[in-house]
């Protein structure tokens, strides 16, 4: 009588042995890229670090990353302060986010609780296009059209407008952003239970009422989460701050006028033909390392309250 | 007894705030999509004069005195160009004028006319009329886009200029026609010539590395994790690492390309190898987290029927579900190859910002990309460029728009419900 060989054929096989390593290393490649985003950035920006100080990086208010041309040369070294870099960020995220959160949730809850099915159907896909074309073409919207708008204007009011003026680049970037908050606070709005509609109807609540006063603060988790990942987004954003604001590293708050933001630089420093050991090719990484960090706390952040969110109803 | 039938005084007051409430929703979707149609609509009309090139003709006299068949190579096609342009406006005289009538053709003109002469030497001999790429000022104001009502001096083109243009436009030598030299040529700094094709093919290169390393990967490692790992604390990291690298700027892929790629293993600068490496890092997360889904949703009685009936664990995943779950991989492969089409950022720093003239034919020729030519032109003063930016910018949308519907279709077609 044959045998039939029960253990041989229960994954025992080299084929599927093989093929069960193999998908293992592929999910473990997720960690090494993330291992060597964390190493490239922090090996490069340790060896800045030997040749600018942490302290001076962080707080100092002067950026300005000239190389020496002659060892002698005044002001030589440059200087690395990188806070002019961060407000500049920072405010053009702020112009962002205020543009996109008003335009954001009030058109996810508008297609959440008010439109018709057939509306929603065509609204939804239509602003799904806005978060699928290419930022390089925003950025050059923004500088070509959007920008000497914004500075005729101000001139007709009599304000000063610089033409690469941080409102236009943060306005731009907020219509960006409309889709990613509108479409993740669509989500979370439909995930509030309609038992509290009902009650809060049954009361005789408005439904303008139930929805500002019972569905938003049940929401506000999730909201919250996806305008953190939203801030995530406007401030890694590269390519619409490279073409519509500007390079010259203003400390100012005032939208009208030009500032440069982290990615801006980072570009600025490594296009076109570098020399590795100076300390302005060597800034760019450990601005990279500061982006990427503050990036990664705000995803963590956010994708926790979602998570908790989520959970919160089920 | 309360009277029923009387409205509360808050009312009315009441339903104006819900009838104002609905028109924040309204007017929030109206401007975003509005800024859409603004946006795509301002492209187009800019962009589309970017299709149709002027050409000039001139009555070029190849004959004996100016150009010999035995050296056809050497002659002298420059003179060739300036003396039809001088023999056409013969009242020209004077030095400036002189340079100012020969602005009227490319500086290219004289290669296109080698060209022609070395292609048909029975040309040479006689006068013949030869149509020329005009220079982008002339195609400027042929499309309407130089005011001649501003003043002479602060306009490209004087007064003489646009004389001569209407007089040649009168004679019937000068025409809109097709420009093919925007679909077939290389960058140049002259922007009638300037064309897309090696950006293209320095795109469709990277996009082929990218796609060859990040579906296999990806889709492995998908069903890794959906159907094999087990759900403990490791796994649970891999998943939060991947959605963690799903929002990483775009920009820091860049860096790590030019730490690693470049500095580290000295992969070849400005290269389609090393930008379709850094676009299938980005790419992995979305086609992972897709594919996941598209796993998710085949039925566990897939999986039981299969071991049931005694298939290993690998062929149960591998002959039953996968078939199942591949469109819906495919669909998140594309979306995520059409997100990496449009990305700019992570190829700046790994220089695939070069001014390439050649079409790029290996991975690892000096190349660019369609966007990052995008950027390129937006950068260029000439008034022509912008046309050509906003040109690009259709054709770029275009792939866009072609790679999402190829994946809707393919959702439709092949989605199943169990």
């Amino acid at each position: 009588m044959q045998q039939i060989d029960i253990i041989g054929s229960r994954g025992a096989r080299p084929l599927e042995r093989a093929i069960q390593i193999f998908m293992v290393i592929c999910s473990v490649i997720a960690i090494v890229i993330t291992i060597g985003i964390v190493f490239s950035l922090a090996f490069e920006a340790y060896r800045f670090f030997q040749l600018v100080s942490l302290q001076e990086f962080l707080f100092g208010l002067q950026w300005s990353p000239q190389t020496a041309i002659r060892s002698d040369q005044v002001g030589a070294e440059g200087s690395f302060g990188a806070v002019p870099l961060i407000t500049g960020t920072l405010l053009i995220s702020a112009i962002a986010m205020a543009t996109a959160t008003p335009l954001g949730l009030a058109s996810a809850i508008y297609l959440a609780e008010y439109a018709s099915p057939a509306v929603r159907n065509i609204v939804k896909p239509l602003l799904e296009i806005l978060a699928g074309i290419p930022t390089v073409v925003y950025g050059f919207f923004a500088a070509l059209t959007v920008a000497p708008i914004i500075r005729w204007t101000g001139t007709e009011v009599g304000l000063e407008v610089a033409s690469e003026s941080a409102l236009a680049a943060g306005l731009v970037m907020g219509i960006m952003i409309v889709p990613l908050i509108s479409s993740l606070s669509d989500d979370v709005i439909n995930a509030v239970p309609q038992s509290l509609r009902d009650a809060s109807l049954g009361l005789g609540a408005t439904k303008s009422e139930t929805i500002r006063k019972v569905v938003l603060p049940a929401a506000i988790p999730g909201v919250a989460g996806s305008l953190l990942l939203a801030t995530s987004r406007a401030i890694g954003e590269t390519m619409i701050v490279v073409m519509a604001a500007g390079m010259a590293a203003n400390l100012t708050a005032n939208p009208l006028q030009a500032v440069t933001t982290i990615t801006v630089q980072i570009v600025a420093l490594l296009t076109g033909d570098q020399e590795f050991e100076s300390a302005k090719t060597l800034s760019a990484f450990a601005l990279g390392l500061l982006l990427f960090i503050v990036t990664l706390v705000l995803n963590i952040i956010a994708q926790f309250i979602v998570k908790r969110f989520s959970e919160q109803y089920d | 007894m309360t009277d029923f039938t009387k409205q509360s005084p808050g009312l009315k007051r009441r339903h104006a705030a819900e009838i104002r409430f609905q028109w924040y929703g309204r007017s929030a979707i109206f401007i975003a999509l509005g800024f859409l149609f603004l946006m795509v609509g301002s492209i187009t009309m800019n962009g589309i004069g970017a299709f149709t090139q002027t050409k000039l003709a001139l009555e070029i006299p190849l004959t004996s005195e100016h150009i010999s068949v035995d050296d056809l190579e050497g002659a002298n096609y420059d003179a060739l160009v300036k003396l039809a342009l001088r023999n056409t406006f013969p009242d020209v005289t004077k030095r400036r004028d002189k340079r100012k009538l020969y602005g009227l053709v490319s500086p290219y003109a004289s290669f296109q006319l080698k060209d022609q002469v070395l292609a048909d030497p029975t040309l040479v001999g006689k006068t013949t009329k030869i149509w020329f790429t005009a220079s982008d000022y002339v195609d400027m104001y042929i499309k309407g886009n130089i005011d001649i009502s501003r003043d002479e001096k602060t306009r490209k083109l004087n007064n003489a200029q646009i004389g001569w243009i209407d007089a040649i436009q009168k004679q019937g030598n000068l025409e809109k026609v097709f420009n093919s030299a925007f679909f077939l040529g290389g960058d140049s700094r002259e922007p009638e010539l300037a064309g897309i094709l090696s950006a293209f093919m320095g795109s469709a290169l990277s996009l082929s590395v990218c796609f060859l390393l990040s579906f296999p990967i990806g889709i492995f490692a998908a069903i890794y994790l959906e159907e094999f790992a087990p759900k403990n604390r490791w796994s649970g990291f891999i998943e939060i690492n991947i959605n963690n690298l799903a929002a990483v700027p775009s920009i820091v892929f860049g860096l790590l390309g030019l730490a690693i790629f470049l500095n580290f293993f000295g992969l070849p600068r400005s290269s389609p190898l090393v930008g379709g490496m850094v676009l299938s890092l980005m790419t992995l997360p979305t086609i992972i987290i897709a594919s996941r889904a598209s796993l998710r949703a085949v039925p566990p009685s897939i999986r039981e029927a299969a071991l049931g009936i005694g298939a290993s664990p690998v062929q149960a995943a591998f002959h039953h579900v996968v078939p199942l779950a591949l469109p819906g991989m495919l669909t998140g492969a594309i979306i995520g190859m059409a997100r990496a089409l449009g990305d700019t950022a992570p190829l700046l720093m790994i220089g695939m910002v070069a001014f390439i003239v050649d079409i790029p034919t290996g991975i690892l020729d000096k190349a660019t990309a369609l966007p990052v030519q995008i950027f390129l032109w937006a950068d260029s003063p000439e008034r022509a460029f912008q046309e050509k930016t906003s040109a690009a910018i259709l054709v770029l949308l275009v792939f866009l728009v072609l790679m999402n519907l190829v994946a809707i279709i393919l959702r439709r077609k092949f989605e199943q419900r169990f």
